[in-house]
């Protein structure tokens, strides 16, 4: 069973469309990442799953139930906003509680369950603070557990992380993954962080402009995306795009840096209808340095000769800019193995794990 | 900790620099004191002659130092001087200003709360226009309604009344206290109005329990506003009250045109001074949550 459903969903405002004939599903228990750049709609749709924004048109269902007009208080979920939102005048524990008081829950069931999400999130000794007196995490912590307290159908989340510094982000990642292992809500998840929507979700829904791109698992998503825009906003650094044309069925020519073509074969046949000119994505760590032994281990790699630009350490990898055309390449190498600044390479790229677009619909092929 | 050692060598910079400072100090203290003298002196002339004896104002000139020192003045202004052939002083018309001040400073406080609650919270179409048309009684001097207020009142049967002159004050203060609360509550974060809707609360919890506990920076601002400005209010009261029904501000002019006799400067003093007291008093123990609550946000 589907514990969100969501159906040619359309919002405006007046003539400007926001979101454009959105269809999601959310099987129970289910971790949904909703992830794009900022203005594509996404939290316009966690806010309409809320019921905070109205809806213009379609539907949405949670669990067997059509919500279009209920009240956010009556849709049974819990919402962790990115302003973490904690009612400043109150405790801690007045924060956890007030959603069951505006419930008329019994104080002794409140007690009750103030204790045991308190415990979750080890929280116990802050329960008398004001969230002034909270740090970031904390505050973060405190907000997930006003939404845990609820024992809802449906967490959302908005960009929970993203007022965080870098490490406690990767740590407070690392917390959501595991409580929501433990927990095994239902979980719709906004963020712009593609790191944070491969690593938490089971499923992702990358949008743009008021549409779904790709909705599916983030292996998927990352390996077999649908569009150069998919393929773009998912990974950093980012596919490379390299402009090559049709030179057989299972071949293709790409510019070298010294004007020359490189052929490069296919690992598969290109579908029947195939345009002439298409684009070649390659992510970066499927650029190698060609060996021998390399060209054993994956029968799929291709060489071409590249000048290296740039080099750039980061400890754990070392990222090359390689010349290719009139165009600049990024490659992923181990630090021991990274290339010289000014040396000119031959490159393995694996054609098994490289991706076809078509440039004028972008799709991928 | 390392203690540091002052450099026993001589640096013309610095000397030159501290000098420049201590001389602009100095020039922006006198100015200031040289202006808070001229505005201070008018108190202090009144303050002065209310003490003194009335011979002594005869005999010395409005504006001199106290030669002598007694409160009479103050115990007559406040309870038997007469007034156009009543003796009762200023006591009646003091509360009556303080019934109409306090009841029409909560009101109209509570009211622009609430309006500016629903005009940055709960917006509507047509919310900002609304107000923008409040905003205009900011800028409508209170002459502009005298007639229609005299119509009101005349239908309503509420002319020379203290209940009339709270309802004037109701109405005329909302402008401005809406514009107050309004600002202040639009740095609330409108995530918390969210937050508190999903957790299931309603307009009136989430005031209750999210608006008016964030909001006393800023209740203090319009309350310390309404007060002076209601307690200070003269046209209305001089207008549509007469007599025993005047607040104190209406009935200061009843004193000085009434007497036939030499003019009592020391009671006159005395009165004016009680007339000015609330105001002073409000400014001394608030003037600094004034400011505060004028210039912090919602949200520290």
């Amino acid at each position: 069973m589907s514990a969100l459903m969501i159906r040619d969903l359309h919002k405006s405002y007046g003539g400007l469309e926001i979101l454009a004939g959105i269809n999601l599903e959310a099987r129970t228990g289910e971790f949904i990442a909703l992830v794009g750049p900022s203005g594509c709609g996404k939290s316009t749709l966690l806010a309409m799953i809320a019921g905070l924004e109205t809806v213009t048109s379609g539907e949405i269902w949670i669990g067997d139930r059509l919500v279009n007009s209920v009240q956010p208080k009556d849709r049974d979920i819990a919402m962790v906003f990115q302003s973490y939102a904690l009612y400043p005048t109150m405790t801690v524990r007045q924060n956890i509680t007030f959603g069951m008081e505006s419930r008329g829950v019994p104080k002794a069931e409140q007690a009750e369950a103030v204790k045991r999400v308190a415990a979750l999130l080890q929280i116990e000794q802050l329960l008398n603070r004001k969230p002034g007196q909270l740090s970031g995490g904390q505050r973060q912590r405190v907000a997930m557990g006003r939404a845990l307290v609820r024992d809802p159908k449906l967490f959302l989340f908005d960009e929970p992380l993203s007022n965080l510094d870098a490490k406690l982000r990767v740590d407070m990642r690392t917390e959501i993954k595991k409580l929501h292992h433990r927990v095994g809500k239902t979980t719709v998840y906004v963020t712009h962080d593609q790191v944070e929507a491969m690593t938490l979700a089971s499923r992702i829904a990358v949008m743009n402009q008021g549409s779904v791109q790709q909705f599916d698992t983030p292996k998927r998503i990352y390996d077999r995306p649908t569009n150069m825009f998919v393929a773009g906003f998912m990974g950093s650094p980012a596919m490379n795009f390299i402009p090559a044309r049709l030179t057989g069925t299972t071949s293709i020519a790409v510019r070298a840096a010294d004007g020359s073509d490189a052929t490069l074969a296919l690992a598969a046949p290109l579908p029947v209808g195939a345009p002439k000119d298409v684009v070649l994505g390659v992510r970066p760590e499927h650029i190698y340095r060609f060996t021998t032994d390399l060209k054993s281990r994956k029968p799929a790699v291709q060489s071409m000769q590249a000048p290296v630009e740039l080099v750039e350490p980061t400890g754990a990898e070392t990222l090359a800019v390689l010349r290719l055309g009139d165009l600049e390449i990024t490659g992923r190498f181990e630090p021991d193995d990274a290339p010289i600044m000014g040396e000119t390479i031959t490159l393995g790229i694996d054609m098994s794990r490289a991706c076809l677009f078509d440039p004028t619909t972008k799709a991928l092929l | 900790m390392a203690e540091i050692a002052p450099n026993p060598r001589h640096d013309p910079e610095a000397a030159a620099a501290t000098r420049r400072y201590f001389w602009n100090r100095f020039l922006t203290y006198a100015v200031l004191t040289l202006f808070a003298v001229i505005y201070l002196a008018p108190l202090l002339v009144v303050v002065f002659n209310s003490l003194r004896e009335q011979s002594e104002i005869a005999r010395n000139g409005l504006i001199s130092l106290p030669r002598s020192f007694r409160l009479d003045a103050w115990a007559e202004a406040w309870g038997t001087y007469c007034v156009s052939g009543t003796c009762e002083g200023m006591k009646r018309n003091f509360f009556n200003s303080l019934w109409m001040t306090i009841p029409a400073t909560v009101i109209s406080t509570l009211l622009g709360a609430m309006n500016g609650y629903v005009l940055s919270k709960w917006r509507f179409k047509g919310s900002e226009v609304l107000f923008n048309l409040m905003l205009l009684g900011v800028f409508m001097p209170g002459q502009i309604s005298l007639m229609p207020w005299a119509f009101l009142l005349g239908k309503l049967g509420l002319t020379n009344s203290t209940y009339g002159l709270v309802l004037i004050h109701v109405v005329q203060g909302i402008s401005f206290t809406t514009l107050f609360c309004r600002n202040f509550y639009v740095s609330i974060p409108d995530d918390l109005i969210k937050a508190a809707r999903i957790d299931g609360a309603g307009f009136w919890r989430i005031f209750r329990k999210i608006i008016l506990p964030l909001s006393p920076p800023i209740l203090i601002v319009t309350v310390i506003w309404q007060f002076t400005g209601i307690w200070n209010e003269y046209l209305f009261g001089v207008v549509f009250t007469s007599g025993q029904q005047q607040p104190i501000t209406a009935a200061l002019v009843a004193l000085t045109a009434g007497g036939t006799t030499a003019r009592a400067y020391d009671v006159m003093s005395a009165a004016v001074l009680i007339g000015a007291l609330p105001p002073l008093l409000i400014y001394l123990f608030g003037g600094k949550y004034f400011v505060r609550g004028l210039t912090q946000g919602a949200i520290k």
